[in-house]
């Protein structure tokens, strides 16, 4: 085979590789921790992936590499931001696509697409944990919750606790105080997914769109989050199969737009 | 005021000050040659001018304490009132700037908060109180002042600052109370602002131990009015493609018009300013080699980023054209005249960007936009200066749906570094440079 594309995206949390023939077809895919190295989870995630399509990585055509560690992947012919990849990613996807909620581990942004995946505006959650995967992770360790399980149990909840703090230390007390007065912790959860929901969804506001809205990242994998977020946006939200990948998707079709 | 404050004061002036700074010149001129970047153009010659006014400014303020009535003053307030009795005059907000860019932000801003002062407290306070406090400063020494002269037309913290200073030193504060400007400015404010200054001058007479002298009064708003007009042509001359200077080059040059108001230094510098601007111009220089686009930034400048940012936009061609801070100074006090002088006074001052509201900011942007051909705009949130900082989403979102003008917002601080992410202001960055570039 030949003429096909890397696309990899070296967040703080995972690093994600994503390998794409010519005709756009994703080959295969992986999601690799970060680690303390970012080259090395580069490397891994790259090799990971060529192993899943079977080809040698030394006969890509062309490496584009995003996200923060984007400046240590090795033999990346181009490097872009991540608000640019998800933006294409998201418009690949669901071509409706007018306003992309990308919600990683470190950082929230969400992003203005025009015609073509051309982003026209973006925003980004400031210098601050709340509103991003960070916050749901500390509050799953807290909790004793496995991040995967608190979208479906946040969905069984009856009622809803409410935190009112934005800052992530003093969100973890107010949940303490929440489990030391027998809360319910699905009711603590969904508390939790909301306070998550309005920080984006003020970002959101400053783009008036009316398309589709598509949400990115590992985050969109909680249905909890999509659920509150579509009451929000009082539309339905297109959600990939798999959201993590969405940068790296991105950056591939990049790449293949810069071979032409 | 005694004999011998007065006696050194003029001998450093007249002999001390000039030889000083001659052996200073000479020695930054031989490490200036170096560091000079490639995507940039030959640097501004008047430079060296600038240098010296402002280190002579700062080292004959060491010995101005005794000799001549000393002033702190906030940066908009009506200094030409002051001028009148011969006030030396220290902008502890130049100051703060000053520490800033030499990366001193943190370390003077934790001796404030050392002594309980708040992290969210604007740093250019933080930095004096710490100056205050400690005694250290990049200049030396500042003089202790005899007056605190403050107006809140630029915020209210400088109230609270101002009055933690009076109360520490006992010495007088004097407060010029402006008005907000919501819609527009009636007749019963500006007779409250006269009346202000009318209440101002025996008080200002008892302090500096002189008589108000209407003539000097006159003379210094006239050297304000003519500088501040001055200023707005050197600013005017980057509506020239390429442009002959860079908004990083006014931030520096910014320093007289702030500083110095309402004194023959600042018209007579601008003037050598302006005509070196204006023979780039003739000639077709500009502050980067190479002008692709054209921006505007909006907020105080970060400090410690300055050269930075400066090499950082003029690699990738982008060269930063217009600011409404710079345009502050050039604004408002033009408004001045010397044969109405108190009405003229207040208006200039209470009409000033930050004392106005928000469409009138909007409708500023869009003009300066429209007349400097700008493409982007670069948006600081500054961490320190809220009544600047409020409503530039709302700036931001307007500008795109009204001009089509991309912009990205980054957060920062003035001077303290702790509030800047590097890597967050990066991403941030090279995404808007990627929509200026008309998409990846």
């Amino acid at each position: 085979m030949t003429g096909w594309v890397v696309g990899i995206d070296v967040g703080s949390l995972t690093t994600d590789a994503v390998i794409m023939d010519e005709d756009k077809r994703i080959l295969s895919y992986s999601i690799v921790d970060t680690g303390d190295n970012s080259t090395d989870a580069a490397r891994e995630a790259m090799a990971l992936a060529a192993k899943r399509a079977d080809v040698a990585l030394q006969d890509s055509t062309l490496i584009v590499a995003t996200g923060y560690g984007r400046a240590a992947v090795p033999n990346a012919g181009k490097r872009v931001t991540e608000i640019a990849c998800h933006a294409a990613g998201a418009v690949h996807l669901f071509p409706d696509t007018e306003m992309v909620i990308d919600i990683g581990g470190q950082d929230s942004k969400v992003i203005k697409v025009g015609k073509g995946g051309r982003v026209l505006d973006f925003v980004m959650n400031d210098k601050c944990a709340a509103g991003t995967g960070r916050f749901l992770e500390v509050m799953s360790s807290k909790l004793k919750i496995p991040l995967d399980r608190m979208g479906d149990l946040s969905l069984s909840a009856q009622g809803e606790a409410s935190i009112s703090s934005v800052c992530t230390v003093f969100a973890e007390s107010e949940v303490v105080s929440l489990v030391a007065k027998n809360c319910p912790k699905e009711e603590i959860v969904k508390g939790i997914h909301r306070s998550v929901v309005n920080r984006v969804w003020a970002m959101t506001r400053q783009m008036k769109v009316s398309g589709g809205v598509t949400m990115t990242g590992g985050v969109a994998k909680n249905n909890g989050i999509v659920a509150l977020m579509e009451e929000r946006v009082c539309k339905k939200i297109n959600v990939p199969d798999e959201p993590q990948i969405v940068g790296a998707l991105g950056a591939a079709l990049l790449a293949l737009r810069e071979k032409g | 005021m005694s004999i011998a404050s007065e006696i050194r004061y003029r001998f450093m002036k007249d002999l001390g000050a000039p030889l000083i700074l001659g052996l200073a010149g000479s020695k930054g001129k031989r490490k200036r040659a170096k560091s000079r970047d490639a995507s940039l153009g030959p640097p501004l010659k008047c430079s060296n001018r600038l240098k010296e006014i402002m280190t002579r400014h700062y080292f004959l303020a060491r010995y101005a304490e005794g000799a001549r009535p000393v002033a702190w003053v906030t940066s908009g307030a009506p200094v030409e009132l002051l001028r009148a009795f011969d006030f030396y005059t220290i902008y502890p907000e130049n100051h703060g700037a000053l520490c800033g860019a030499q990366k001193l932000g943190p370390e003077l801003c934790s001796i404030a908060e050392e002594h309980g002062y708040h992290q969210d407290l604007c740093s250019y306070a933080r930095i004096d109180l710490g100056v205050c406090l400690s005694g250290k400063t990049p200049v030396g020494r500042l003089p202790k002042p005899d007056l605190l002269f403050a107006s809140n037309n630029i915020c209210q913290t400088v109230m609270y600052w101002y009055r933690v200073l009076a109360h520490q030193w006992k010495i007088p504060l004097i407060v010029f109370d402006t008005p907000f400007n919501f819609d527009s400015l009636d007749q019963s404010a500006i007779n409250y602002m006269v009346r202000q200054f009318e209440e101002m001058i025996p008080s200002l007479e008892r302090i500096s131990g002189k008589t108000f002298r209407e003539k000097k009064f006159e003379d210094a708003l006239r050297l304000g009015k003519a500088s501040a007009m001055a200023w707005g042509e050197v600013l005017a001359t980057m509506k020239a493609v390429p442009s002959p200077m860079t908004i990083f080059d006014a931030f520096v040059h910014l320093a007289p018009i702030v500083s110095l108001r309402g004194l023959p230094v600042t018209l007579e510098y601008y003037n050598v300013l302006l005509s070196e601007l204006r023979e780039r111009v003739s000639i077709g220089i500009g502050a980067i080699v190479n002008e692709r686009k054209r921006l505007m930034w909006d907020n105080i400048a970060i400090w410690y980023k300055v050269r930075d940012f400066s090499r950082l936009f003029a690699e990738r061609g982008m060269n930063f054209v217009a600011a409404t801070y710079t345009n502050a100074w050039a604004e408002t006090i033009s408004y001045m005249d010397e044969r109405n002088p108190m009405e003229s006074l207040a208006k200039a001052y209470s009409l000033v960007i930050l004392n106005n509201n928000l469409d009138h900011r909007l409708r500023l942007m869009e003009r300066l936009i429209k007349e400097y051909q700008v493409d982007g705009l670069v948006i600081h949130s500054a961490r320190s200066c809220k009544p600047y900082s409020v409503g530039q989403y709302d700036l931001k979102r307007l500008l795109m749906e009204r001009l089509g003008i991309p912009s990205v917002i980054i957060e920062a601080d003035i001077t303290d570094f702790r509030a800047y992410s590097e890597e967050q202001t990066k991403t941030r960055l090279e995404a808007f440079f990627e929509a200026l570039e008309g998409g990846v």
